[in-house]
């Protein structure tokens, strides 16, 4: 993984609630073997219409939204199925944060491997957010914060392994590799060996 | 002394091979790791990429379910995929399993089917274990007293690789469900009501236990029901402590213990149970007499309701959206409203016992015309077993259709989907918008409701057509 250590960009805004990973990525775009290309199928039923247009509903179809790498999402986001699928296909899309009061536990952990910044935001806050939708915002991770034009830095919460990962541009699985006494020690001690 | 713990902690105890520091989450052993077509290819290019092995392909199951078709072949053998990507991902499971030494159970295999009915059944999950699989229900074997969960595919690929995973230890909420459940309603209306009760969000980070009498009570499969919808209450993982009905259910399974060995695993999982005083970080009482027959309304399984009950007025836009994409009206119930498509199978209610429920009801009856039912069980056996006691001619003489085992229309990637507008009563899991497939709207139930609506024809109450059984029941 490439070190994230800030992302800078306008917000675009996605009100729903409850928006799960089969929103994100529908079921039948799972059928690939490889993590490229997701990002012309990200919202791809919400996004187009039934002739394959664009949705002018769709929030982030809007003139404003477009180039927009911050997404603000209402409360609950990325809910549903474990697909990894989700964030890779944000992140071709050109999303790199997604703010949130609350965020899937999976889906979460699935993206801060990715280098997908899921941010979880106090209720106020998101508020604020969500009702500013355009605003210019830099998702700090190093210093834990939100820095907002004109309207103050706002702090968060960050696994402190997934922030380390994320600056260091580490790899979680040569990580446990290095580990691989201590589970060769424990397979031993709990009659796990082969 | 020691402190007492809960089963979470006894288990999560059990399997940390490094503590976690403020720094570092826990690094956490898995016993079994299973394995289908849709999350693992990528796992597996990047232990290709990295010219690693599998740690432990025998702690490693694999089989076909997500993207295949629940269709026969056709005369050449050719099996009717959806698409060459579905064949190829199916294609790609089996080198990969051939590569890595890893038990497939493919289209060979008559074991084969939906991976969270699979492993139960072969006996492969068992009681203390830890158990991963890149699939969201995977909470389904926490059934057993297993702390299951599932996984996303760079997970998939550590624990191919290191046979653990990072993890910060979740929080435990205590489920205590007291009385006994109504004639006629069962595990389905149970874990409905109580997603309906806490939230779709009610259970984020924290691993449930359900507890109490109504649990107790359940057969295996019903617990398998309840513990499969843990993550549509955003929770981790679902756990039963497991008991007598666990240890019957298990023995002279493949892959259990036999003999004095089976003896020696019964004791040392007898002790797997929550001790007197354990604290957890939450509790929530559900009283079973007050559970009828419940269905979704909304868009999200949280969305819950007595089939009876009125639709609830919407409190806000986003709630309105979900009604009207259901066409559902506030202050008018869910019964009565007109069924296109009637789904019975998945993982959360496609085992024997579900398939006897649906087939209870339509037995001597019909599908109504403009209804499509499809029957799918949940894996070879199942569908074997079905067969031997005759429930597919049930099924096919009251115009359903049977077929063969796989995930079908709960995720609906395979080719099985509703057309947009059709309204599908869905034994599954998740009513998202668009999970049966593009603009359908889902309504979840038990199988004995999903039956009902489709003789009906609408929403149905299974217990005007169970009246015989009900009052059985009642009188026993
Ligand atoms: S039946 Fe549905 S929930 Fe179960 S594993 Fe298959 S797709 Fe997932």
């Amino acid at each position: 993984m490439n070190p994230v250590t800030q992302v800078r960009s306008r917000t675009a805004v996605l009100r729903d609630e409850n928006i799960d990973t089969d929103r994100i990525i529908p079921a039948r775009f799972l059928t690939t073997t490889t993590r490229e290309g997701l990002g012309k199928v990200c919202f791809n039923d919400w996004r187009h219409q039934a002739d394959g247009s664009d949705n002018p509903a769709f929030p982030l179809n809007a003139p404003g939204a477009q180039g927009c790498a911050i997404l603000v999402a209402g409360r609950n986001f990325g809910c549903g199925s474990s697909r990894e699928h989700a964030p890779w296909a944000l992140l071709d899309y050109g999303i790199q944060a997604v703010l949130c009061s609350e965020i899937a536990d999976i889906f979460r952990s699935n993206s801060l491997k990715n280098g997908l910044l899921a941010i979880v935001v106090g209720e106020a806050e998101h508020r604020w957010l969500l009702d500013h939708p355009g605003i210019e915002l830099t998702v700090d991770v190093r210093e834990q914060t939100i820095v907002r034009p004109g309207a103050g830095s706002v702090r968060f919460e960050l696994e402190p392994f997934a922030r380390h990962c994320l600056l260091e541009g580490v790899d979680q699985l040569g990580f446990l590799q290095q580990h691989g006494d201590a589970i060769a020690a424990y397979e031993q001690r709990m009659g796990k060996a082969a | 002394m020691n402190a007492p713990r809960t089963l979470f902690e006894k288990i999560w105890d059990a399997h940390v091979v490094a503590d976690e520091t403020i720094d570092t989450p826990a690094i956490l052993y898995v016993d079994l790791h299973l394995v289908h077509e849709v999350t693992s290819p990528q796992a597996f290019s990047e232990l290709r990429a990295r010219g690693l092995k599998v740690r432990r392909p025998e702690r490693t199951l694999a089989t076909l379910d997500h993207s295949i078709p629940t269709l026969p072949p056709a005369a050449n053998g050719e099996r009717p995929y959806v698409t060459p990507e579905a064949k190829a991902q199916v294609t790609r499971l089996g080198a990969n399993c051939h590569d890595f030494g890893i038990e497939l159970h493919g289209w060979d295999s008559d074991q084969r089917g939906v991976v969270h009915v699979i492993g139960p059944e072969l006996g492969a999950t068992q009681p203390g274990m830890t158990i991963v699989c890149g699939d969201s229900h995977t909470s389904t074997h926490g059934a057993f007293g297993a702390l299951a969960f599932g996984i996303g595919t760079t997970e998939v690929g550590h624990v191919l690789a290191t046979q653990c995973l990072l993890q910060r230890r979740p929080k435990t909420l205590a489920i205590h469900v007291d009385g006994e459940l109504p004639p006629g309603v069962g595990a389905k209306d149970l874990i409905l009501h109580v997603i309906g009760e806490i939230g779709v969000n009610g259970g984020t980070g924290h691993v449930i236990e359900y507890c109490g009498s109504a649990i107790e009570a359940l057969s295996m499969e019903a617990r398998m029901t309840v513990c499969n919808m843990s993550i549509e209450a955003g929770a981790r993982a679902g756990l039963i402590a497991p008991d007598a009905t666990t240890f019957a259910w298990l023995k002279g399974r493949p892959r259990v213990p036999q003999g004095t060995a089976w003896d020696a695993a019964v004791a040392q999982w007898s002790a797997l149970k929550t001790d007197a005083g354990a604290h957890y970080d939450r509790e929530v009482r559900i009283d079973a007499r007050k559970v009828k027959p419940t269905v979704t309304y909304g868009t999200h399984p949280g969305m819950a309701i007595a089939l009876d009950a009125p639709v609830p007025a919407a409190h806000d836009a986003l709630d309105q959206r979900a009604l009207d994409y259901m066409h559902a009206v506030a202050g008018k119930p869910m019964q009565g409203t007109p069924v296109d498509v009637v789904f019975v199978g998945s993982c959360t209610n496609g085992r024997l016992p579900d398939l006897r429920e649906a087939a209870r009801v339509l037995r001597g009856r019909r599908v109504a015309k403009n209804v499509r039912m499809l029957v799918v069980p949940g894996s070879e056996a199942v569908r074997r077993a079905a067969e031997a006691e005759g429930l597919h001619e049930v099924f096919r003489s009251a115009g359903a259709e049977w077929r063969l085992p796989g995930c079908s229309m709960c995720i609906a990637m395979n080719g099985d989907m509703a057309k947009p507008g059709q309204l599908v009563v869905s034994t599954s899991n998740r009513n998202f918008e668009g999970r049966q497939g593009k603009g359908a709207r889902t309504v979840l139930a038990s199988p004995a409701t999903a039956a009902a609506s489709a003789v009906a024809g609408h929403v149905a109450d299974p217990r005007e057509y169970l009246k015989a059984d009900v009052a059985e029941e009642q009188a026993a």
